[in-house]
């Protein structure tokens, strides 16, 4: 029979309604390092789910403030994972669903082409005036960065020199805007499809510091959510895999 | 747990910057403020409009461009280099500058007031009286305008005390140089040592009150004698 | 000394014309309405406003020069000025405000002394007190000692005794009095109470939206018919007579007329002979009459000569201009008055002067 307007108007509203009822908002907290390839990543998550990922950028320790003050974060991809541990002892997380999404890699970037050898011996040659970490009590980068140093045998010399980024995002923005000639920040933030994307860069290696490892957990706010479940399981698979390898992660 | 050496260095950091950059205010913003009060130029509205832009404009915004400008690629760098100083970012004296665009309007407004309040009279007196326009300044201006200057002075340095997102941008948390009180506090809060974030919190907000308890109080003093 | 202001500037509600030639000597007075233009001249005068075309020399000194691009600043010119409502400078005691100007000219140019001042102003008690806790009348005499500290060579007036009520004025017009008398120093003086000015000026200038309307003696400019000023209400003449005699017994005082034999009588304490002595006849207290004879107690009926006349400001009224020997008289009657007695220009008259006000 010959489906009149309004009911087919009608037909459409269910389907969409019932589209909509299995998609979901999911409030995630991300570390500053993260932020390029989360961005990547929730595109093809809101394609094959339907989920919209809603994404709030900063750092760990002040997310874990927040936390625990109340905000309404359901899950949480810290830079560390000390962190998710302690939200974790202290009852804030729903048990066992955390897990480490990736593994970052330091790197000693320049915004000046070839200002840093791949080797790095540029840091012991010692001519330059700033050197931008991000803040180690409050970045893991950042105290990588100090572990770096240690191991080299270098902190004495560079103590003068170090300028603190409140964060690996602030670390980044000192040598880019040229203010600190050089710096360590996360590899993801100069890396992309498998070089290095502006500037010059010695990419640590990983023996010279504590890894840096990224623990992601679903908060106890998000624990009747569908859309956190589905987040987590998609960034344990395939797809986000490749994508996070590709920004420099290991895994 | 009370404040420890690097919290005093902080404080110590804190009152050096708050006291050079109120000073150097005062230097700049009073013939700024004396201009603004006295000029029939039409220039006057940008230009009372500049002086404004740091009440609006977030102090990050503010810290942003200076970074831009003051490092090497910058205008202010450029300039910088060229004289000889390096860059100002990561320095004192560049946390000098910043917070003086910062604290601009706190001290120029006040002072601009009391310019204006003093109004055309009392200079044509002292005109007539044989004082030059420099002479009238000292001996007619700044007297009856003092009010104004102890109330740009107070301002200007407890809003230079409290500032926060300048520093942050431009400062790069070097201890002794560009660490101070309220980064400081930030630092405890992210590494969680709250103990000692609350100590220093609580005696910024000590001080500030003593300061400004200081200002309003005068208003009561010397109403009670005349 | 004297004054020579050409002075032209466009102002949003008038425009600044005057031509003026001022004697050396006394207080020439610049009379008009309000929005004559008074203030504004004397403030270019001084320098607090720069008018577009000027040309103001001051005892030789040019002061402006529109035409050279030459503009003296007023601290820069040897001038005193009293504003209207004293402004003293608050933060500073009564002896500090005094000392301001007093510290700023060279010892050598001090002609006018600390005592003098204080003294001719009745200011002495007051120099520890600050402004606020002065009278509206004590900070007015504050006021024009500190201008008088000096030493100007010219002292401007604009209107001091405007901003106070009459029993502070007649306060301080001895004072201003005094000053006239005793102090050498040439004054221009804003006015547009015609009392003060019968009272002080020496020299009139009448200002009417911003131009000159008569400039002359004080004498003869109020005597004048063609000008409002005999149109007031307060029109009269100023004669500037000398003391001849004093009745004792009568309490009588006897002034004689200038350059004449002929005398006015008037109640009043004695005063030495020769003394001069100011004047003030209203014409409103002046009635004629062809009969010299007839008693009277009006004290004075003088011979006189009518030099003109014209139509007073209402219907029933007529002014008349008379010559008494020399000295010019001024007398509102009715016309009715007028036409029943066939007066005319030339005709001989007694003038029968009811009330004489003794000025100063």
């Amino acid at each position: 029979m010959p489906v009149s307007p309004p009911r087919l108007a009608l037909l459409g509203l269910f389907a969409a309604l019932a589209f909509n009822a299995q998609a979901d908002e999911v409030q995630v907290a991300v570390a500053a390092n993260f932020t390029a390839p989360i961005q990547a990543i929730a595109k093809d998550f809101e394609a094959d789910t339907g989920h919209k990922l809603v994404a709030a950028y900063g750092a760990t320790g002040q997310f874990y403030t927040q936390i625990k003050n109340g905000a309404p974060f359901e899950v949480f991809l810290a830079a560390d994972d000390t962190t998710p541990a302690k939200l974790e002892s202290e009852g804030d997380t729903v048990k066992g669903s955390r897990f480490t999404y990736a593994v970052g890699t330091l790197a000693l970037w320049s915004a000046k082409d070839g200002y840093v050898d791949s080797k790095g011996e540029v840091l012991k040659a010692n001519q330059y005036q700033h050197l931008s970490i991000a803040n180690p009590k409050a970045a893991p980068y950042g105290l990588a960065a100090t572990q770096v140093l240690d191991k080299l045998k270098l902190t004495e010399a560079t103590k003068a020199k170090i300028v603190e980024g409140q964060n690996i995002t602030q670390a980044y923005q000192f040598v880019s805007t040229g203010n600190a000639e050089l710096g360590f920040v996360a590899l993801s933030q100069i890396f992309k499809d498998g070089k290095v994307t502006s500037g010059s860069a010695w990419i640590v290696p990983a023996n010279l510091h504590d890894p840096i490892k990224q623990d992601a957990v679903i908060l106890d706010k998000g624990k009747d959510s569908a859309a956190a479940k589905a987040l987590v399981q998609y960034l344990k698979g395939p797809k986000a895999a490749a994508i996070i390898k590709s920004y420099g992660y290991e895994l | 747990m009370p404040l420890d050496a690097s919290d005093l260095s902080a404080i110590w950091l804190t009152v050096k910057l708050a006291s050079l950059t109120t000073l150097l205010l005062l230097v700049i913003g009073t013939p700024i403020a004396w201009w603004l009060a006295r000029t029939r130029s039409r220039l006057r509205g940008p230009v009372g409009a500049v002086v404004a832009l740091p009440l609006v404009l977030p102090p990050t915004v503010i810290g942003f461009y200076l970074l831009l400008a003051m490092g090497p690629n910058g205008f202010i760098g450029h300039a910088t280099q060229a004289l000889g100083l390096g860059t100002l970012t990561f320095s004192f004296a560049g946390l000098v500058i910043g917070s003086a665009i910062y604290s601009l309007p706190f001290v120029v407004q006040p002072l601009q007031n009391a310019f204006t309040a003093i109004g055309d009279r009392p200079l044509e007196v002292a005109a007539t009286l044989r004082a030059s326009p420099w002479d009238c300044f000292f001996t007619v201006v700044m007297p009856l305008a003092r009010p104004g200057f102890v109330t740009a002075s107070i301002l200007g340095f407890a809003h230079t005390v409290g500032e926060f997102g300048v520093v942050l941008m431009i400062g790069g948390n070097i201890p002794d140089k560009t660490r101070v009180v309220s980064v400081q506090i930030y630092d405890h809060v992210e590494a969680m040592e709250y103990g000692q974030a609350h100590w220093l919190a609580g005696a910024m907000l000590v001080f500030s009150f003593l300061v400004l308890l200081a200002l309003y109080g005068r208003g009561h003093a010397k109403a009670r004698w005349s | 000394m004297t004054l020579t202001a050409r002075i032209r500037h466009r102002f949003p509600d008038f425009t600044l014309d005057v031509d003026l030639h001022l004697p050396g000597r006394g207080v020439s007075a610049l009379f008009g309405q309000s929005g004559s233009g008074k203030t504004t001249c004397l403030r270019c005068l001084a320098g607090l406003e720069q008018a577009a075309d000027a040309y103001i020399e001051v005892n030789g000194q040019v002061w402006q020069d529109s035409q050279r691009g030459l503009f003296l600043p007023p601290h820069q010119r040897p001038l005193g000025y009293v504003f209207q409502e004293a402004s003293l400078f608050t933060h500073l005691s009564v002896r500090r405000n005094l000392e301001y100007g007093w510290r700023r000219i060279r010892p050598h140019q001090r002609k006018v002394q600390w005592e003098q001042a204080c003294g001719l102003l009745g200011i002495r008690h007051l120099l520890e007190r600050m402004p606020g806790h002065l009278s509206g009348g004590e900070r007015q005499r504050v006021g024009i000692a500190r201008a008088l500290l000096t030493s100007p060579g010219l002292l401007l007036m604009d209107e001091p005794l405007a901003a106070l009520d009459s029993q502070r004025k007649a306060e301080i017009l001895p004072y201003l009095e005094r000053l006239h008398d005793e102090l050498e120093i040439p004054v221009v003086y804003v006015s547009h109470a015609q009392d003060e000015v019968a009272r002080l000026a020496d020299h009139l200038v009448l200002l009417d939206k911003g131009q000159v309307q008569a400039s002359g003696p004080v004498s003869q400019t109020l005597a004048r018919l063609d000008l409002p000023l005999a149109l007031g209400d307060d029109a009269g003449v100023v004669i500037e007579g000398r003391v001849v005699g004093h009745d004792a017994d009568y309490q009588l005082l006897s002034l004689g007329l200038p350059g004449s034999t002929l005398h006015l009588r008037v109640a009043h304490g004695p005063l030495a002979p020769g003394s001069a002595l100011r004047a003030k006849v209203q014409a409103r207290d002046v009635s004629l009459s062809l009969d010299g004879q007839g008693q009277s107690s009006i004290l004075n009926r003088l011979p006189a000569v009518v030099t003109g006349w014209r139509a007073a400001d209402n219907n029933a009224h007529v002014l008349v201009s008379l010559d008494v020997d020399g000295t010019a008289l001024l007398a509102r009657i009715t016309r009715y008055s007028w036409d029943q007695l066939g007066l005319a220009v030339g005709s001989g008259v007694w003038g029968q002067i009811k009330a004489v006000a003794v000025l100063a």
